[in-house]
């Protein structure tokens, strides 16, 4: 509870903030309640008012078959979610034991951090693009080719943390009298971690955003019946001259979401300790 | 320094030796007969023989490995399924947008990014810096490539001020001209780049200028522009060098999108069609390239990093 | 030479201002080390920082009072603005030699630097300077070290390296702030002795600032004891340290390890220092004073001569022991 009430100071205090969240709010309820809100189906079609321009019964207008954008560009905000959950998830489960284990096991570290130096020398897109070769398009499959670029960064990340906690002289007493590893990470180094991971997790969900909707928009991401913000570009894409406010609506959501997603990182990470904060520059 | 050098070449080609097994092994990891999946259900036994053949794939795998490091050593990447073609012929071919449109757009981002950050530092807390760090971090959560669509629609398709697509050679009729095409593109990928340097810099002038060494240097009766320049500026720039490894490789990847957007005729669009295409070479062989010139550039960034802070020799 | 008189730094929104440090008055004559002592937090460094014209901004700022130097008052100006003002030069070292240098510049461009600021010479001419200047801070090598990176020195060189980039301008003030704090105790003899040996040299006026007493006795020709922000005595050194008036003085002498006595019990004063604006009536040292009384609590203390030159904040002073 102390936690909580202490992470949202920040917000209060400052306005723009606030409006982050708040926007975040926004989407998440907008994906939970999305049949609720959504005016229409999302996959009805209806040729005779294709490409009608917003306005009337259709606040965003409709696509090139007639479905309406407003509510697919609310049933799409599921799929951004999901992404960035995902690949905050996975970045966290690999990143988090490696980088920990690797700062207090050093001869072990050695090896991983050797294996992430390599895993490094890949642009991230690169590899994301290598393993959809391998594994296939599919949103599973999206989600894991974003999520390992992440790996890296993570790991990076939470080893130099955790090397700092660990040097830090009262994880040095508590070494000296004895304790066993296990309690040492579950009673020193995991506490310390929450708040910048918590950083850490805002930019990579924002990141991976912008990642996922690259991915959608080459058609490497998720399959195109999906809706999705992406996906709703790339199939709008050839109408631009006709229909130029389709592509506005999804690009301007995905935007809405990263901006949202910087400043919430951005206003937690003031709030950090100063001997973490130069760790989480924003580069995810 | 020289020792500095060595160390820093031998970590290296390390680095590069482990990414090659990486690179190598791509093509033993797809699921299914690459060759089948490379040819389709409908290739004869005769042709997939002739191809297993051709790419080694029927000896022992450290044999492969070891031929297929030999051979990219000496520049043969294999050949292209789709363009029937070497390898390296067609990323040559990618080659002259690629390495154009990466320079430009670094351009864009050191002459955007460095400047305006540091403007904002210097005004720390005003409204300015306010909306120059608000404009940034926008900025920078925007996707390329939705930019890029909206730069076609209205520099192209309304006020026709500039080409939509492609990139004829400057080596080609209309010459150096032909760099209008690289315009839009470049632009569309320096903006979330730009955004970031510009973050970077700002950030790190603030941390400068509260070290004590600027106390001292003011103290000493030096003019606060000065000051900035000299002291500040000078310092902060550090980090932007060593930042400058991190903004390529992030520029490699959006490349990948730009490219495609603008339909320019580079490596990155390249690879995106040989995904589709399921040219398994081409893509093996452009990774390989990338990661070269990847590691190339992080050893360069590193070794000037070196001659800029005379601390470094020390470790 | 350099005249302090009823400075007051105050932090917050000008409603509501949080005084640092309050009608604080002294002065210094060329040739003089004042030593300045208290605890820390006591506003000591806000006092050097607000007499340099180095206040951090955005934060505290001179609310009232003048800096005057060799009679000019320099009050609001930053070192530039007395440099273009042709003001007596002043300097300042600094506690920490380790970071207060430029670690990506050499240490004759640094000092350099600081010569071309006030004489337009030549860079040759300069650089000669900067020599002779790592030559009087008895620098060995100088002309070698000029080309030096100061990570490349101990801490003692680097705290010497400071002096010279302050004597650069030729100071007829010196404001060291804690500058052998960092320094190992055999170094910060050499330093103190480098100090001494300058001002009467070049017959600066030296304002030394410190929490160690010991330095003090060593080093200082008068000494001010602050204490919450104000001056609470200020006394010859040797006057001070014969005949201490003020409890709050005399509670500091009582901490200093005698050497040779060898008790092995080490002194504090009990309680601690108030918190900058959370005494809003009466003595700020009462709370922890041995000899309070009522009115302490409840009346501003009056300030009291004790002798010409010896004064204490204080409504109960002690002199020669006994009560005045």
């Amino acid at each position: 509870m102390k936690l909580v009430r202490s992470l949202l100071v920040p917000f209060l205090a400052r306005p723009i903030a606030l409006a982050g969240l708040l926007l975040l709010l926004i989407v998440l309820l907008g994906a939970i309640f999305a049949p609720w809100i959504a005016p229409f189906d999302p996959d009805s079609m209806d040729p005779i008012i294709r490409l009608s321009p917003p306005g009337g019964a259709h606040w965003f207008g409709t696509d090139q078959y007639g479905r309406d954008t407003l509510s697919r560009v609310i049933y799409a905000s599921r799929m951004a979610l999901l992404v960035g959950v995902g690949v905050v998830v996975f970045a966290l489960i690999t990143g988090v034991p490696i980088g920990v284990l690797s700062a207090l096991f050093p001869r072990l570290g050695q090896v991983l951090m050797r294996l992430v130096d390599v895993l490094m020398a890949f642009p991230s897109l690169l590899l994301a693009l290598g393993l959809i070769v391998i594994l296939g398009p599919s949103v599973a499959n999206s989600i894991l080719a974003v999520g390992f670029g992440f790996l890296t960064t993570t790991t990076r990340i939470v080893y130099g943390l955790t090397l700092r906690i660990r040097s830090e002289t009262y994880v040095e007493a508590a070494r000296s009298m004895g304790s066993r590893t296990l309690w040492l990470i579950t009673k020193h180094v995991l506490p310390n971690l929450i708040s910048p991971l918590l950083v850490q997790a805002s930019f990579i969900f924002a990141f991976a955003q912008l990642a996922a909707a690259s991915l959608d928009f080459l058609g490497l991401g998720a399959p195109p019946a999906i809706p999705s913000w992406g996906n709703m570009l790339a199939e709008s894409r050839q109408f631009i001259t006709r229909a130029p406010w389709l592509l506005f609506f999804p690009g301007m959501m995905i935007v809405l979401t990263a901006f949202a997603l910087n400043i919430v990182g951005d206003s937690l990470r003031d709030r950090l300790d100063p001997r973490f904060r130069e760790m989480l520059r924003g580069e995810a | 320094m020289s020792f500095f050098v060595l160390k820093r070449v031998t970590a290296m080609l390390l680095t590069l030796f482990f990414a090659s097994i990486i690179i190598f092994g791509f093509i033993h990891v797809i699921p299914g007969d690459p060759i089948y999946v490379m040819l389709g259900d409908t290739a004869t036994p005769e042709q997939a023989e002739k191809v297993r053949h051709s790419l080694g794939l029927d000896q022992p795998i450290i044999v492969q490995y070891l031929q297929w490091a030999r051979r990219a050593l000496t520049g043969d990447l294999g050949r292209s399924i789709f363009y029937q073609a070497p390898v390296l012929e067609a990323i040559a071919d990618g080659a002259e947008t690629s390495i154009l449109l990466a320079s430009i757009t670094m351009v864009w981002v050191l002459l955007i990014g460095v400047p305006i950050g540091m403007i904002a530092a210097m005004r720390h807390g005003s409204w300015l810096d306010q909306t120059l760090s608000g404009a940034a971090m926008l900025l920078a959560s925007v996707p390329t490539f939705w930019v890029g669509l909206y730069f076609i629609l209205i520099f192209a398709a309304w006020l026709g001020w500039l080409p939509s697509s492609g990139y004829p050679s400057i080596f080609d009729e209309g010459g150096i001209a032909n760099l209008r095409y690289l315009l839009l593109p470049s632009l569309t990928l320096a903006a979330p780049n730009a955004a970031l340097i510009l973050r970077l810099t700002r950030a790190s002038m603030l941390d400068v200028s509260r070290e004590d060494f600027v106390r001292t240097a003011r103290a000493k009766g030096i003019r606060p522009w000065r000051v900035t320049t000299r002291h500040i500026f000078r310092n902060a720039l550090l980090a932007v060098v060593s930042a400058f490894g991190f903004t390529f490789a992030a520029l490699l990847s959006e490349a990948v999108v730009t490219e495609t957007v603008f339909a320019l005729p580079g490596i990155g669009r390249l690879v995106v069609q040989s995904i589709l295409n399921r040219d398994y070479p081409v893509i093996q062989g452009i990774v390989l390239v990338v990661v070269v010139i990847y590691l190339v550039v992080n050893l360069i960034v590193d070794i000037s990093y070196g001659l800029l802070d005379p601390r470094v020799e020390m470790q | 030479m350099l005249n302090v008189s009823d400075l007051t730094v105050s932090i917050g929104p000008d409603a509501a201002p949080v005084d640092l440090v309050s009608g604080v008055s002294f002065a210094i004559a060329p040739g003089e080390i004042l030593g300045l002592v208290g605890e820390s937090g006591c506003g000591k460094s806000m006092t050097s920082l607000a007499a340099m014209g180095l206040l951090p901004r955005p934060g505290p700022r001179i609310r009232s009072g003048r800096i005057s130097l060799a009679g000019a008052d320099v009050t609001q100006l930053e070192p530039w603005r007395r440099v273009e003002g042709g003001h007596g030069a002043m300097a300042m070292i600094f506690q920490e030699p380790m970071t207060s240098l430029n670690p990506v510049r050499r240490i004759g461009d640094q000092i350099t630097e600081a010569v071309l600021v006030r004489e337009k010479v030549s860079a040759a001419a300069a650089a000669g300077r900067a020599r002779e200047l790592l030559e009087l801070v008895r620098i060995p090598d100088a002309a070698l070290q000029l080309a030096a990176f100061p990570h490349q020195l101990s801490g003692g060189m680097r705290q010497r390296v400071m002096i010279a980039i302050a004597l650069a301008c030729r100071p007829t003030v010196l404001i060291a702030d804690e500058p052998t704090t960092a320094l190992d105790v055999t170094v910060q003899f050499q330093i103190l002795g480098l100090l001494r040996e300058l001002c009467n040299k070049l017959n600066m006026a030296i304002l030394f600032i410190t929490h160690d007493m010991g330095v003090i006795a060593q080093l200082a020709d008068r000494v001010a004891v602050m204490y919450a922000g104000r001056i609470v005595e200020t006394a010859p050194a040797k006057e001070l340290f014969g005949r201490p008036a003020h409890p709050y003085t005399r509670s500091l002498m009582a901490c200093m390890p005698i050497r040779g006595t060898g008790t092995g019990k080490l002194r504090t004063i009990p309680g601690r220092a108030p918190r900058p604006g959370s005494i809003k009536i009466g003595c700020a040292f009462a709370p922890r004073c041995p000899d309070a009384r009522d009115i302490c609590h409840q009346a501003a203390p009056p300030r009291q001569e004790i002798m010409t030159g010896h004064n204490a904040l204080c409504a109960f002073p002690v002199s020669d022991g006994r009560p005045l």
